[in-house]
């Protein structure tokens, strides 16, 4: 038997009764569309976290202090101190895994620029600190060595505090505004970063040697925080044990005695808020695919009723000389093209889905080739499994009966 | 002897109903040569549609020998059997069993497409040509729906001689159709029995219509009781004449 004869045969039974055509095809649709549109806004949620969180700099290693002391009163960790320049310099002169290492301290207040105010957080780091951070210079030099060793004046501005501080945005470098009664030069204009992903205002800062912090407004020799960099991406994960080496051998910690620091890697937080895509991805491909299973049970329950429908025409089929097998494959065909056409239109209302989503919604959303060979392969599958038995059943009946039946 | 279409020897056809065995056809023997006009008769329950069925390759005899244009076919698989009624067989059903919502051209099609050797453009050929034969080609785009009993009964015979089968099983053929349309289809085979030579069993329980053909076999309890030609085969086409005559006093 010829395959495109059968294909004719088939295409021509279903344009014979397209409206049962179309209604079996419906749950196909539904639960093509559905997988789409699903998977699209899983996938564009993930990715648009993973974008962001790399935004952050995607090879940043933060070092935090914690209290080690395990019993008694946990202390806060922002009134922990361990973190010193001694480690720093340790990281600096031994870490092979770390591109830079910056330090942090930060401390919050009003900046004042003649009339106007704005309260921000003033944040005190090492020059490597911008590279670490991926962070450019939109006008303006940064600071140097010489600006460090002095505990210079000068600042770095957030565009966020230059838009409160200088609103007409006119020659704002050299300008000098007010922090605790201490004037700051501003010799630099941070370019625009964005929120980050848990919405804080990355913009709202305002960098300045950490000697000037030290110094002039926290008199501390503890650090809040130390950046690193590693040499890549993945070479995160040797980066961070290198460096809990360094530390606890700074920190001259024993054996057995727990970090009174916390090594914290950007990949790891990809990594983490990546999973809680996957997750959500996953959920939405499951309900998706219960969908178009119950839109293969319909092409099922359709085909079974149409066989029975069709005894009489399966009887003069073979009275003419189809064999069983054309039969079965008559109706095979059959439930595949209604579940494959079936798919193609799902796929585009999934698009169209996704693509209101986007608009309306503003969600972000990402259809992604494999979700698309996806539905394809699952219809495909589909209306071979839930065509199968019905078609079976066809190929099985007695020219003679089936020719008798009314 | 070289033109013999069917040969059947001592057919036996049981059906098993419980306890009792149905002796639908019971030691059945005869021949049909090629071009023959053969009618089965008989009254309701004799064995007609079974034996038809047998000849038709639509079911296999329980015992005896059945040989179809020179092939037994009695030990011949369901593949074989649907292979042998694409190529070498022709029906027309009481109840025409055309597609519904498919023109009369691709009704006549359908047996064609069942068989790969022939392509797409020699199957319209044949078709249309088929059409033609049974003087319809002016309907070869209408529905079934949209044709007459007497039509839709002419596209089935246009079906059942697309394939040139060596032989045309009828099965009470005119049984749905009033005597003037049954008149037109019996000449419509009488001509395809004179003009092309084809070879056609018709089975019908009305001599009226037995009397077009030129033998009849008469059934009783699944047994031939007479076998013999008929001495007045009538002339449809005449007899449609005279219903014209005598129509217009
Ligand atoms: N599939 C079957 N099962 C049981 N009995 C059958 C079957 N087909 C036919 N018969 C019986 O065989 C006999 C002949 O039937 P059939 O050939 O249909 O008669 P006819 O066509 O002459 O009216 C009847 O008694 C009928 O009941
Ligand atoms: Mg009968």
């Amino acid at each position: 038997m010829n395959l495109l004869n059968l294909l004719r045969i088939s295409w021509k039974a279903i344009s014979r009764n397209k409206l049962r055509a179309s209604l079996t095809m419906l749950g196909i649709i539904i639960g093509v569309a559905a997988v789409i549109a699903m998977v699209a806004i899983g996938q564009g949620s993930k990715q648009s976290i993973q974008s962001q969180i790399a935004a952050m700099g995607s090879n940043m290693i933060v070092i935090r202090p914690v209290s080690n002391v395990t019993g008694g009163a946990r202390l806060d960790n922002t009134t922990v101190q361990t973190l010193t320049e001694a480690d720093v310099n340790a990281l600096r002169k031994k870490a092979q895994y770390i591109t830079a290492v910056s330090p942090s301290v930060s401390a919050r207040g009003q900046v004042i620029n003649g009339p106007y105010n704005w309260t921000t957080t003033v944040q005190g780091i090492s020059p490597e600190y911008l590279s670490i951070r991926g962070w450019s210079l939109q006008d303006g030099v940064p600071f140097n060595e010489q600006n460090m060793k002095a505990g210079a004046k000068v600042c770095l501005a957030g565009q966020t505090v230059i838009q409160n501080l200088f609103p007409d945005r006119e020659n704002v470098i050299g300008k000098s505004i007010r922090f605790k009664h201490i004037p700051f030069k501003i010799i630099g204009i941070l370019s625009k970063k964005g929120e980050n992903t848990f919405g804080q205002d990355q913009d709202d800062i305002i960098l300045t040697p950490i000697t000037t912090v030290q110094k002039r407004i926290l008199p501390t020799i503890y650090y809040q925080l130390i950046f690193a960099s590693a040499i890549s991406e993945n070479a995160t994960a040797q980066a961070m044990s290198e460096i809990e080496k360094i530390m606890r051998a700074s920190h001259r910690l024993q054996p057995g005695i727990d970090d009174d620091f916390s090594i914290r890697s950007q990949a790891e937080l990809i990594n983490a808020f990546s999973s809680t895509g996957r997750i959500l991805t996953i959920l939405l491909a499951v309900i998706a695919g219960i969908s178009l299973v119950v839109g293969g049970i319909g092409i099922m329950n359709i085909m079974y009723v149409s066989v029975t429908e069709r005894t009489k025409e399966i009887g003069l089929r073979m009275s003419i000389g189809a064999r069983g097998t054309d039969i079965l494959l008559q109706f095979l065909i059959e439930a595949i093209l209604i579940s494959i056409s079936g798919g193609i239109i799902g796929v585009g209302l999934g698009f169209l889905i996704t693509k209101l989503v986007g608009v309306f919604l503003h969600w972000p959303t990402l259809v992604t080739q494999s979700s698309v060979i996806l539905s394809f392969l699952v219809c495909f599958l589909t209306g071979v499994f839930f065509g199968y038995y019905p078609a079976l059943k066809a190929s099985r009946l007695d020219p003679i009966d089936a020719l008798r039946y009314e | 002897m070289a033109n013999v279409i069917v040969d059947i020897k001592n057919l036996m056809r049981l059906f098993k109903m419980g306890e009792e065995t149905i002796h639908a056809l019971d030691g059945v023997s005869f021949s049909i040569n090629q071009s023959e006009f053969l009618t089965i008769m008989g009254s309701s329950g004799s064995g007609k549609t079974t034996l038809l069925n047998i000849m038709g390759c639509l079911d296999r005899p329980t015992s005896g020998r059945y040989i179809l244009d020179g092939t037994d076919i009695s030990s011949f698989s369901k593949t074989e059997l649907a292979r042998f009624r694409n190529k070498k067989l022709g029906f027309v059903f009481q109840t025409y069993n055309l597609l519904a919502r498919t023109s009369a051209l691709e009704n006549v099609e359908l047996p064609l497409l069942y068989n790969p050797a022939i392509s797409s453009k020699k199957r319209k050929e044949l078709a249309s040509e088929a059409l033609d034969a049974v003087k319809l080609s002016d309907r070869m785009y209408h529905f079934p729906n949209q044709l007459s009993g007497g039509q839709q009964q002419r596209v089935a015979i246009a079906r059942a001689i697309v394939n040139d089968p060596v032989m045309i099983l009828a099965d009470e053929a005119t049984g749905n159709l009033d005597s003037k349309t049954s008149y037109e289809i019996m000449a419509l085979f009488q001509e395809l029995n004179e003009t092309k030579g084809k070879t056609i069993a018709f089975v019908t329980h009305e001599v009226d219509i037995a009397s077009f053909s030129k033998r009849t076999i008469q059934l009783r309890d699944g047994k031939i009781i007479k076998d013999e030609p008929n001495k007045n085969v009538r002339n449809a086409r005449e007899v449609l004449q005279n219903m014209k005559v005598t129509a217009v006093p």
